[in-house]
C-alpha cells in the first residue's frame, strides 16, 4: 500500500471538563475524498483545527506524506499544502473579493496580477467572481466561492471543507461537487466535514465516523445506508417524527403586499410578500441565509414595524403592533441566533423564561416580579424538553448549543400560542434533539396552532412542514403542498443557481 | 473694527502651526481604530509628550531630543492602555479615561519645576530661493520640521493603509479580529503595536504644542485637543486625507476667530470662540454621510478562544 497523504495517529486534546478528541486516528490517501461524519460536539472541529494548526494536540501525531507534521500556526499548515474552507466563513466584509484572498495567502502577488489569476481560476472552475466587489455585499453562495478560490490559488494537497452545503441551493451544490471531484481527479486529497448523509454518500470514498471525541467507526459511504451511517453516528436507533393527518382550521395569520427595508446595512429587503398559515397548518420558509430570512422573522415578530393591514392575525390588523403586544394576542417567535436574541447569554434561565413568558404566563404583577412562579415556568420547561443543564438559575451561556435551542424552543412552546414563527429550529442541534423540536412542533399544530419554520434544512422541511414556500432576494415565492415536490423543483424557488455554472474542462 | 491688521500670508502660515498637533494625535489614533482598538486616552497621551518633551529639550538643549523623547513619553503611556485591555482585556472605554486622568494628574506633577521656563527654539527650515518666494513661501516654506513630518505621517498612514500588506492585516484585524485569527494573524500583537504608534503620534502632538505652538508649559495646556482628534477621526470616516482636511479648518477657524477678536469684530467672543468646533463638526458630519462606516470589530475585545 502506498503511503497514505496524511496519517492521523492517536491525536487527543482535552479541554477542561471535556475529552474533544480521545485517540483518534485516521489516514487519507491521495487524491481520495474522506468524509469526517459526527453528531455536533463529537470533536470533528477540533481534529481539523489541530490539522490546520489553530489547536495544538494534546498527544498523537500527524505525519504528512510520511514525515513527522505539527504546525504551529496556520501558516505552516498553508506551507505545506493544507487548505481550510471555514464553517462560519472567515472574511471581512469591508474588504474586496481580492483584499481578502491576498490575506490568506504567504506571498500574494501584486492586486493587479492577482486579480487577473482569480478570474483565470474562478472561471476554470466554473465560480464566477468579481475580483473588486465588496465581500459584504455578497450572497453567502458567492461568500463560499471566494474562500474556496482563496485556498485554489494555493494549489492545496488537502482541502479541509467544514460543513460548506449547508449553505446553498440544491443547483449550487451539484456544482460545488463537480468542482470537487474536478479537484480529485487532479489528486488533491478533500477531507469533508458535514452531517449531510445523502451528499456524504455521492461524494465521498471513504468515511470516518466520530462519536463524543473518539473513532467509532469507518465506512465506504457508497456502500453503507444513509440510516446506518446516522445509527453509528448517535449510536442508538433513530425516532422519526410523526406526523399525523388532520384539518386545517381558518386562516390565522395573513400577510399580504409586504415590503420592507431592511434595518442591518447588508441584509436584504422583503420585496412584495404574501403568505398565509391555517390553524394546524405548518408553512416552511427555505432559502439560501441572507435572503430575507432574519427580515421576515423580524416583521412577524414585531422588531420591525410595518403598515397595519400588511399584517393580519385573526383578520386583526397587527402591523403596528410590537413584539410583546403580539404576544398578548398569541404570535410568538424563537429567532435563530440562540446567544443574543432568543437568550441574553449571561443571564439565568429563569430569568430568560420570564423575558418571553411573563405576559402569557402572567408572571409579573402590576410590574413586580414573580419569580417563584416564574421558576417553576423554567423548571417545566427544562423537564418537558429533557434539557440538560444543572438548574434554572444557570447562565444561558453555559448550555451547549443543541441544549439552549430545546430551552428556546420549548419556551414558545409551552406558552400554548396561536401563531408559532421558528428560525432555524435545529440548526446546530444533534440529531435526536432535533427530532424531539421537530416533534414538538408537529405537535403544536396538530393542537391547532399555525406554525411558520423558517430553515435552511431542506430535509427538515419535507419532513414537518404542510406546504413549502422559499425566499429569494427578499421576494417570497407562492407556497406549495409539500406532497410531491420535488429537489429540482424546490432548487428552482430557491433562485436556481444563483449564476454559477458547472466547471468547464 | 479694522479687518485690514488681519494678513492673510500670515493668517494660512499660522493656521498649519495651530492644525499641526491636532492632526499628529488624530493620525495616530486612526491607525489605532483601524487595528480595532478605541483608545479614549488621546488627551492624556498628548500632555504626557508635552512634558515628556518640554522637560528634555530644556535639560539638554535639544528640541530634537525633546520630541523623540514625546513620542516615547506617549508610547509608554500607551503601554498602560495595552496592559489594561490586551492582556487584562479591560473595557476599553473606561481603560482610556483612565488614561486621560491619568496623564493629567502625572503631568502636572513632573511639570511642576517647569513653569515659568521658555524652551529652546526649534527655528525654522529655511531653503534658499523657494522659501523666498512671496506668499507661497511663507505659507508652505518657511516651517518648523515636525510640521512637515505631520504631513508626511498623514502621507505614509494613507500609502500604508492602501497600498501595502501590513496595512491590509491591519485593516482585517479591524474588521474581524476572529477571522483574522483563523487565518494565523496574531491580532494581539498587531493591535499593540498600533496602540504604541497612535501613543507615540499623540506624544508628539502633544510637544508640538508645549514646543512650538505656545511654546512654554502649564497645567493642562492640551485643553481638549485630544478630544477633537478623537472627534476628528470618526468625523473624517476613518480617512487620513479627510483628517488633515478636518484639522485644518479647525486650525484655520481658530486662528481666523483670534485674528477676529483682535480685530474687534462685532461678535460676542463666546460666539467666535466656539466657532472652530461648530463649523469643523458641521463640515464633517456633511462630509462623513457617505457609505463608509467604522472598523466592524472596533472598541470589542479580541479573546482567542478555541
Amino acid at each position: 500500500m502506498t503511503t497514505p497523504l496524511l496519517s492521523l495517529q492517536g491525536l487527543t486534546k482535552a479541554y477542561p471538563g471535556v475529552v474533544a478528541n480521545d485517540q483518534v486516528s485516521f489516514d487519507i490517501g491521495e487524491g481520495e475524498v474522506h468524509a469526517l461524519l459526527g453528531e455536533n460536539g463529537a470533536g470533528k472541529s477540533t481534529l481539523v483545527k489541530m490539522i490546520y494548526g489553530l489547536v495544538k494536540p494534546d498527544s498523537g501525531t500527524m505525519l504528512l506524506r510520511g514525515q513527522p507534521f505539527a504546525p504551529p500556526e496556520p501558516r505552516a499548515a498553508r506551507a505545506d499544502g493544507i487548505a481550510m474552507v471555514f464553517q462560519h466563513f472567515s472574511l471581512f466584509d469591508a474588504l474586496n473579493v481580492a483584499e481578502n484572498i491576498a490575506l490568506g495567502m504567504e506571498n500574494p502577488p501584486a492586486m493587479g496580477d492577482l486579480a487577473a489569476r482569480i478570474r483565470e481560476v474562478s472561471e476554470t472552475y466554473g465560480l464566477p467572481l468579481d475580483p473588486y466587489r465588496t465581500v459584504g455585499d455578497l450572497s453567502a453562495g458567492e461568500r463560499q466561492r471566494v474562500e474556496i478560490i482563496r485556498c485554489l490559488l494555493q494549489d492545496p494537497k488537502l482541502l479541509i471543507m467544514d460543513e460548506p452545503t449547508s449553505v446553498l441551493t440544491p443547483q449550487e451544490v451539484d456544482i460545488l461537487f463537480e468542482t470537487l471531484n474536478k479537484l480529485r481527479s487532479e489528486g488533491t486529497s478533500i477531507l469533508y466535514i458535514s452531517h449531510k448523509l445523502e451528499e456524504i454518500r455521492t461524494l465521498c470514498d471513504h468515511a470516518t465516523i466520530l462519536r463524543l471525541g473518539k473513532n467509532v467507526g469507518e465506512c465506504v459511504p457508497s456502500e453503507t445506508s444513509a440510516r446506518d451511517m446516522a445509527e453509528m453516528m448517535v449510536g442508538s436507533t433513530l425516532q422519526t417524527p410523526e406526523r399525523s393527518g388532520r384539518e386545517f382550521g381558518e386562516v390565522a395569520l395573513d400577510v399580504s403586499g409586504l415590503s420592507v427595508p431592511s434595518p442591518s446595512e447588508f441584509g436584504t429587503a422583503l420585496k412584495n410578500v404574501h403568505l398565509t398559515v391555517r390553524k394546524g397548518e405548518v408553512l416552511g420558509v427555505g432559502g439560501v441565509a441572507g435572503n430575507g430570512q432574519d427580515e421576515l422573522l423580524g416583521v412577524l415578530s414585531g422588531e420591525i414595524i410595518t403598515a397595519p393591514d400588511a399584517i393580519k392575525f385573526n383578520g386583526q390588523p397587527i402591523g403596528k403592533l410590537g413584539p410583546t403586544a403580539r404576544r398578548k394576542l398569541g404570535v410568538l417567535t424563537a429567532p435563530e441566533e440562540r446567544l443574543g436574541h432568543a437568550a441574553a447569554p449571561d443571564m439565568s434561565l429563569t430569568e430568560n423564561a420570564l423575558l418571553t413568558g411573563s405576559v402569557r404566563e402572567g408572571l409579573e404583577n402590576n410590574g413586580f416580579l414573580k419569580w417563584a412562579e416564574t421558576k417553576s415556568f423554567a423548571e417545566k420547561i427544562i423537564s418537558a424538553f429533557d434539557v440538560r443543564t444543572p438548574g434554572p438559575e444557570n447562565a444561558a451561556r453555559s448550555l451547549s448549543g443543541g441544549n439552549l435551542q430545546k430551552f428556546v424552543i420549548g419556551r414558545e412552546v409551552l406558552q400554548n400560542p396561536d401563531v408559532l414563527v421558528v428560525n432555524q429550529p435545529t440548526w446546530g442541534v444533534d440529531a435526536a434533539a432535533a427530532a424531539s423540536i421537530r416533534q414538538a412542533i408537529l405537535d403544536l399544530a396538530a393542537k391547532g396552532t399555525a406554525v411558520i419554520c423558517i430553515s435552511q434544512d431542506l430535509d427538515e422541511l419535507m419532513e414537518i412542514s404542510d406546504s413549502f414556500a422559499a425566499l429569494n432576494e427578499g421576494r417570497l415565492s407562492a407556497p406549495r403542498t409539500t406532497t410531491g415536490l420535488t429537489v429540482d423543483e424546490i432548487g428552482l424557488m430557491m433562485g436556481g443557481a444563483h449564476g454559477m455554472e458547472v466547471a468547464h474542462v | 473694527m479694522d479687518l485690514s491688521a488681519i494678513n492673510p500670508v500670515l493668517l494660512v502660515a499660522s493656521l498649519m502651526v495651530a492644525a499641526t498637533p491636532l492632526l499628529l494625535a488624530a493620525i495616530g489614533e486612526l491607525v489605532v481604530e483601524k487595528a480595532g482598538v478605541l483608545n479614549l486616552g488621546v488627551e492624556g497621551m498628548m500632555i504626557v509628550g508635552a512634558i515628556s518633551g518640554f522637560a528634555i529639550s530644556v535639560e539638554t538643549g535639544s528640541p530634537w531630543l525633546g520630541f523623540i523623547a514625546a513620542a516615547i513619553g506617549g508610547a509608554v503611556l500607551s503601554l498602560l492602555f495595552v496592559l489594561l485591555t490586551q492582556v487584562a482585556l479591560a473595557n476599553q472605554v473606561a481603560s482610556g479615561l483612565a488614561l486621560t486622568l491619568f496623564g493629567l494628574g502625572f503631568s502636572a506633577l513632573l511639570g511642576q519645576s517647569y513653569v515659568g521656563i521658555k524652551p529652546p527654539s526649534m527655528g525654522d527650515i529655511h531653503i534658499p530661493l523657494i522659501s523666498d518666494i512671496p506668499v507661497i513661501g511663507p505659507i508652505l516654506f518657511q516651517h518648523d520640521p515636525i510640521l512637515y513630518v505631520g504631513i508626511a505621517l498623514t502621507a505614509a498612514v494613507w500609502a500604508t493603509l492602501k497600498y501595502t500588506r501590513v496595512g491590509l492585516i491591519l485593516r482585517a484585524v479591524g474588521e474581524n479580529h476572529d477571522a483574522a485569527h483563523a487565518l494565523g494573524y496574531k491580532v494581539i500583537k498587531i493591535r499593540i503595536m498600533a496602540i504604541l504608534f497612535g501613543g507615540a503620534c499623540a506624544g508628539l502632538g502633544g510637544a508640538y504644542i508645549s514646543l512650538i505652538r505656545v511654546p512654554q508649559w502649564t497645567e493642562g495646556m492640551t485643553a481638549g485637543v485630544g478630544w477633537i482628534a478623537l472627534a476628528l477621526v470618526v468625523f473624517a470616516s476613518w480617512k487620513p486625507w479627510r483628517a488633515l482636511l478636518g484639522a485644518y479648518l479647525f486650525g484655520g477657524i481658530t486662528v481666523l476667530q483670534l485674528n477676529l477678536q483682535a480685530a474687534g469684530v462685532a461678535i460676542p467672543v463666546e460666539y467666535l470662540a466656539m466657532s472652530p468646533y461648530i463649523i469643523t463638526i458641521l463640515v464633517l458630519v456633511i462630509l462623513s454621510a457617505d457609505k463608509s462606516s467604522a472598523p466592524a470589530s472596533l472598541g470589542r475585545t479580541f479573546h482567542a478562544s478555541h
